[in-house]
């Protein structure tokens, strides 16, 4: 998004065309005419629902607002005290920590379309089996999981026990709680990556890895110097979505522990401003933390994007 | 020369072989993996037949014996699951046929005609895409809460159908690569834009509007975060909040099978699509991530 070559529009008209000024500027107006008719409503739904919500919330992070009564102006008053919040804290750190998934999804994903990208037989039935979690409904998911978590007749424990291992009552300890979202984030996510993955690695022209064979190249060295820098544009494209999505996790953790977990040890940051929202009615708190949440995944984006500048989608 | 032939054909041979073996070792890894995949959703399906007790079953059944299918019934009179159904319905294809519709239009406006500023217009609507939701929700919801449209289905339809920026960009990629000249020739002969865009565009980009139309469609359905916000009426709650709420109320009498039949349920019809356009699908899950 960073980096915009100067948009070409349309290719020069036919030279025919100049020859008649006057009808040339009629019809380019009737054409403008249209044109604006048919992004009228794409960009009326911006004003509508994007930026008028947006420079609503910059205002409304200043007031003490319940949403019952007119927001009233406090100042920085709101900002002051996410400073000293002990569960903004808590749940921007723990919104963080579930992005640990972010890197073991990519190497298993990566391995999974390495190992699918070979003439296997069954192919389509692997990709099709691990694509499954992802288009599941991500309440249904977080239902499953939140069953299988569970301490005494959970299927994971129940695996676990077939090794003779006692598991954890998962969602209730404060320790093994994020893990098992982590887990469970990863099992859902994985064959989204995979299949990604899987596209650029089969679009590597074969040519590559045969002359890098006939030079010596082991499977390691063409992997090194082929395989990951040629999907570095995939990878860098699910880095970037996962931590946006991931900054915005509510679903599971909504379902799957509806109090926030032991000690807030699951809530993340969108859940706690959607409690403060609309279970305290603290609106206008609520508003200045989803604004602060805004800049910090548009600062993340924006590093990101300048990072990889090279990457960055262009228009035209 | 004879030494060189020799080795040329000795390599692929041994080869080839290895590459049958590794294939052995890794089919057999992936399908370890498939397992772990799809495991908890065979547990999920097998608990929906069980009975209450047998839920607790250590080791536990796979193949239930009896398998309580009654509990498939139960379900639409446990829950308000056939309106669920029927509300994620009304959702999901007014914002997807329209949006679709708008978004084509407007994808068309911006990849081939002429409009002082429209690359500017188009950026900035893609900004809009890097605002999250969370963000804009509590704004959103008061605007909707002020002209009395909290607990309908409005808020979750109107926003919907002014365009998908995503689907705008998917669409003008697709556009770009198509000829100017085929709308050119069009205009020489007296077509008007509406024309055009009927005549030519939309069944020039129908492929992609599916795949699009597709994946907007599961998203919409499978959406929680904004119904949970509006929705309060049991009678308009969607799917995916109806089923929340079996998971919820049930999990005190620990009716496990009823919770995971209305799970199932909430699942199938995702399934069949997935099933049927399964090809449009990864196609353009494919597309979008290799071409961004």
């Amino acid at each position: 998004m960073s980096s915009t070559s100067p948009a070409t529009t349309a290719p020069a008209r036919p030279v025919t065309a100049a020859a008649a000024p006057q009808r040339k500027s009629t019809l380019h107006r009737s054409e403008h005419r249209w044109a604006a008719a048919f992004v009228a409503a794409p960009v009326i739904g911006f004003l509508l629902f994007t930026l008028f919500p947006l420079s609503y919330s910059v205002y409304a992070s200043f007031t003490s607002w319940n949403g019952l009564s007119a927001p009233r102006f406090i100042g920085l008053d709101n900002f002051i005290a996410i400073g000293s919040d002990p569960y903004f804290r808590k749940t921007l750190f723990n919104t963080f920590f579930y992005m640990l998934g972010i890197p073991i999804g990519l190497v298993l994903s990566l391995l999974l379309a390495m190992a699918l990208s070979r003439k296997l037989p069954g192919r389509t039935f692997f990709r099709t089996v691990y694509y499954i979690p992802v288009i599941s409904s991500l309440a249904a998911i977080a239902i499953l999981w939140q069953w299988a978590y569970n301490g005494d007749y959970g299927l994971v424990n129940q695996v676990l026990h077939l090794f003779g291992i006692q598991g954890p009552n998962w969602l209730q300890d404060t320790a093994t709680v994020k893990p098992a979202i982590i887990i469970m984030s990863v099992w859902k996510g994985l064959g989204y990556s995979m299949l990604l993955y899987l596209a650029a690695i089969q679009s590597v022209p074969k040519s590559l890895y045969e002359a890098a064979e006939l030079d010596g190249a082991g499977s390691l060295r063409k992997f090194t110097s082929i395989t990951l820098p040629m999907v570095r544009p995939v990878t860098f494209f699910l880095i970037v979505t996962n931590i946006i999505n991931g900054s915005q996790m509510f679903t599971e953790i909504n379902i799957m522990t509806p109090t926030g977990g032991p000690e807030y040890s699951a809530a993340t940051i969108v859940w706690y401003i959607w409690q403060k929202a609309f279970k305290n009615l603290q609106m206008g708190y609520a508003t200045s933390m989803a604004l602060v949440l805004g800049v910090l995944i548009f600062i993340i984006t924006a590093i990101q994007m300048r990072m990889n500048a090279r990457n960055a989608f262009s228009v035209e | 020369m004879q030494t060189l032939k020799q080795t040329r054909s000795r390599t692929p041979m041994k080869a080839r072989t290895r590459y049958t073996i590794t294939n052995i070792w890794i089919t057999v890894l992936l399908a370890i993996g498939a397992v772990v995949m799809i495991a908890p959703l065979l547990w999920m399906l097998t608990t929906s037949l069980k009975d209450k007790e047998g839920v607790f079953a250590l080791p536990p059944e796979w193949i239930p014996n009896p398998a309580h299918w009654d509990t498939y019934l139960r379900i639409w009179t446990e829950g308000p699951l056939a309106s669920g159904i029927k509300n994620s319905l009304i959702v999901s294809l007014s914002v997807t046929v329209v949006g679709s519709f708008v978004s084509a239009l407007a994808a068309f406006a911006f990849a081939k005609m002429r409009l002082p500023g429209k690359n500017g217009l188009f950026l900035l609507l893609l900004s809009g895409m890097m605002i999250p939701f969370p963000t804009l929700m509590i704004p959103q919801f008061m605007m909707f809460s002020r002209i009395g449209w909290v607990d309908t289905l409005l808020p979750l339809i109107v926003p919907g159908m002014f365009g998908n920026i995503m689907m705008i960009f998917f669409l003008r990629q697709y556009l770009t690569s198509t000829p100017d000249s085929l709308i050119e020739a069009a205009r020489v002969d007296g077509a008007s834009f509406p024309q055009i865009f009927f005549r030519m565009i939309l069944p020039l980009i129908r492929p992609a509007i599916a795949a699009q139309f597709i994946l907007w469609f599961m998203g919409v359905w499978n959406d929680y975060l904004a119904p949970t916000i509006y929705l309060n009426s049991p009678e308009k709650l969607t799917l995916q909040l109806v089923i929340a709420n079996f998971n919820s109320n049930y999990a005190i009498q620990s009716d496990y099978p009823l919770i995971m039949a209305a799970s199932i349920v909430a699942l199938l019809p995702i399934f069949v699509i997935f099933l049927v356009f399964q090809r449009q699908i990864i196609e353009s899950v494919a597309l979008t991530g290799t071409k961004a």
